[in-house]
């Protein structure tokens, strides 16, 4: 079925056709509308599921790590402050192998208040253990909510799905609904192999000794570098069923390009734009759109790096005084395989700033022009 | 008297790292033995979530779950969402949580569980300060107490706070206080909670020799002496309205509760004198309002 959503309820939807069992949430722009409709649905029986109607996003995420113990699907989604009050909670969540699916609406860190868009909050997390998919379409927010289930579900990793404040959570598009006995099919009840059962009482999470610790995390490591397969498998039922799919890094234009800039989140439906634009005129652009953060898609990466080909990294997020997050990755990724590459870095659009075509056709110019010269700030006020 | 069902048969409870005299293992196993199988503890960090064991052990009967020091109460809800969610509506939740957890860091979270009315049977073993990361006060801690963060020179100035009103302000149906020394009331009011639909709450001094400085061995007689003295009455309030003495003490002075304890031993006689008249005119306000049609009035603490 044909409808046209926004981004916030397009993950709405997502979340009624997985059929999760227990949602909490709290309130925060712009995440909000999500909890609203969630609480609806729930209210009029659509779901049935119950919403717990929590007094803080920490005890969201707590509430959830109470109810994915007992083998329930969860679901919960919040923005900045939200998150980052979540902070000690989501490394309980990996840490206790729960797969919780959490949308962030990507909204930038206060101070100063803002409620307008950058990736900060999320890419802060980017240690807790999550699995971290960005999204630029609607459409990809509703598969992306339906497979990550099944991702959390398979790998016992929690995933969050991010998209940009505003930009997408609010913006209207027409996106394609799978029936709900499609989704039933391929996104079965979950089956935990561990929870809290009066049957087989056992004890989850308690105190550890040096002797056992380091194990745990490998494992939960070991479950990371194992997840692209995961991933991969997931979205290849998901294609059969759908006709839709993901790749971790979605290639455009890059066959012949001469400058390829790598990027994420709204910013990439820009850059797409510009690309558009810019190979009507003759020059030889491209774009490489990340979907991950975590895992990081270093392989997939690696295979679209060629040694004649300039790149830019484009971060709407920032680390202060080390840059964007997506490009230390990636400057990481080219180091660690010995590529020569160095890469243009550019900052743009922190706290909601527009990042315009002009932007984008200023920053291949830049690509094309002068050798990479550390971090470049996009529309910085003179 | 209720019967006592053997939870614990077969050496399951044995094994726990509690310091010798610790009241919290005597107060759980009572719990349990009352509660039964069909249960699931919920505990945050605190000093029951080190002695239930070390991974990969655990002398715990029924489920355990471990939670962050701040989330217990929020993570006993979502334990109960999915219980009814998966059809499991019969078993009990149970917080198990010291007043570190309750008191302070979790207090939000508790406040939050007791406003939803969450059905939780929610237990704190209150020893009155942070005792496993070594005897730092909480709000907990009463008014004299040394602590190493409310040393000689600059005992705790502040009372204890009064969790059971504050809670009984949220209008919970059921809260009561309890003592090992009281092993009877303890487990009838454990046996009455178990009935209740909703956030029950049940507050239990729990004695700790190491953070009381007190003999290991008079742990018993210290909880008998705290309700005898007055210092720690037992009662019970349904629906935030009706409160019931449930054991009418000898009203001793409070000098031989005090007296036993190494915490107390800074205290002046006009701090000891503070003590007695508020113990005195808390008991006072308790007995008039036991069993009394009037509301409750919030400002039973009034120097």
């Amino acid at each position: 079925m044909k409808k046209v959503v926004s981004g916030n309820e397009a993950t709405s939807l997502a979340v009624k056709l997985s059929r999760a069992q227990v949602i909490s949430a709290y309130p925060i722009t712009p995440q909000t509308t999500i909890s609203e409709k969630l609480s609806e649905i729930c209210g009029s029986g659509e779901l049935d599921a119950r919403f717990v109607k929590v007094e803080s996003e920490h005890s969201a995420m707590a509430t959830l790590i109470g109810a994915s113990s007992t083998g329930v699907r969860t679901f919960t989604a919040t923005s900045a402050q939200g998150l980052a009050l979540m902070h000690e909670l989501l490394f309980w969540a990996s840490g206790a192998r729960l797969p919780i699916v959490m949308v962030d609406v990507n909204r930038a860190m206060a101070a100063p208040w803002t409620i307008w868009c950058d990736q900060t909050d999320s890419v802060a997390q980017r240690d807790t253990g999550w699995m971290q998919f960005y999204c630029w379409s609607n459409q990809e927010i509703l598969d992306s909510v339906i497979c990550s289930f099944k991702i959390a579900e398979k790998s016992s990793i929690p995933c969050m799905i991010c998209y940009d404040g505003f930009f997408i959570s609010h913006t209207n598009e027409p996106i394609d609904i799978p029936e709900q006995k499609q989704i039933d099919k391929f996104l079965p009840p979950r089956k935990a192999e561990y929870f809290l059962d009066i049957d087989n009482p056992q004890t989850f999470s308690g105190g550890t000794l040096p002797n056992y610790f380091m194990e745990i995390r490998y494992k939960l490591h070991d479950a990371f570098e194992k997840a692209q397969g995961v991933i991969n498998d997931v979205y290849d039922g998901y294609n059969k069923l759908t006709g839709r799919s993901y790749e971790p890094i979605e290639p455009y234009y890059i066959d012949d390009a001469d400058r390829v800039l790598i990027t994420s989140g709204s910013a990439a439906s820009t850059v797409f734009h510009t690309v558009n634009k810019m190979r009507k005129s003759g020059e030889k652009v491209g774009m490489l759109r990340i979907r991950q953060l975590r895992p990081f898609p270093e392989k997939e990466l690696l295979y679209y790096i060629k040694p004649n080909i300039k790149y830019g990294a484009l971060d709407r997020n920032l680390s202060p005084g080390t840059g964007g997050v997506f490009s230390q990755e990636i400057r990481s990724v080219l180091n660690r395989n010995g590529n020569g590459n160095r890469i243009h870095e550019f900052i743009a659009g922190l706290g909601g700033r527009d990042i315009t075509t002009n932007n984008i056709e200023e920053i291949f110019k830049r690509i094309g022009n002068v050798e990479p010269d550390g971090i470049n700030w996009v529309g910085l006020l003179k | 008297m209720i019967e006592e069902k053997g939870i614990f048969s077969g050496g399951e409870f044995c094994g726990h790292a509690s310091c010798p005299g610790c009241g919290e293992k005597i107060i759980l196993r009572h719990i349990l033995d009352v509660l039964g199988r069909k249960t699931i503890i919920v505990c945050p960090a605190g000093c029951a979530a080190v002695t239930d064991g070390i991974f990969p052990h655990s002398i715990s009967p029924v489920p355990f779950m471990h939670t962050p020091f701040d989330a217990v109460a929020s993570c006993a809800a979502g334990v109960r969402a999915g219980l009814e969610m998966s059809g499991r509506s019969e078993v009990t939740v149970m917080v198990w949580a010291g007043d570190g957890a309750t008191f302070d860091i979790g207090m939000g979270a508790l406040s939050a569980i007791a406003e939803r009315n969450e059905n939780i049977l929610y237990i704190c073993y209150d020893n009155e300060a942070y005792m496993n990361t070594g005897i730092q006060r909480s709000s907990a801690t009463p008014f004299g107490s040394w602590t190493t963060t409310t040393p000689r020179g600059r005992l705790k100035s502040e009372p204890k706070k009064d969790i059971n009103f504050i809670l009984a302000s949220h209008k919970i149906p059921y809260i009561a206080t309890a003592s090992p020394a009281f092993i009877d009331d303890l487990r009838e009011k454990v046996n009455k909670a178990k009935e209740i639909t909703g956030l029950r709450f049940l507050h239990v001094l729990s004695p700790c020799p190491p953070g009381w400085k007190s003999d290991p061995k008079d742990s018993i007689t210290l909880a008998r002496l705290a309700v005898e003295c007055n210092v720690f009455p037992l009662f019970e309030i349904e629906n935030g309205e009706r409160i019931r003495l449930s054991y009418r003490s000898q009203s001793l002075p409070v000098t031989e509760y005090l007296d036993m304890q190494g915490r107390f031993r800074y205290l002046s006689e006009e701090e000891t004198e503070t003590i007695q008249s508020r113990t005195d005119e808390y008991y006072k306000t308790l007995n008039s309002l036991h069993e009394s049609e009037q509301p409750l009035r919030m400002t039973m603490r009034k120097e």
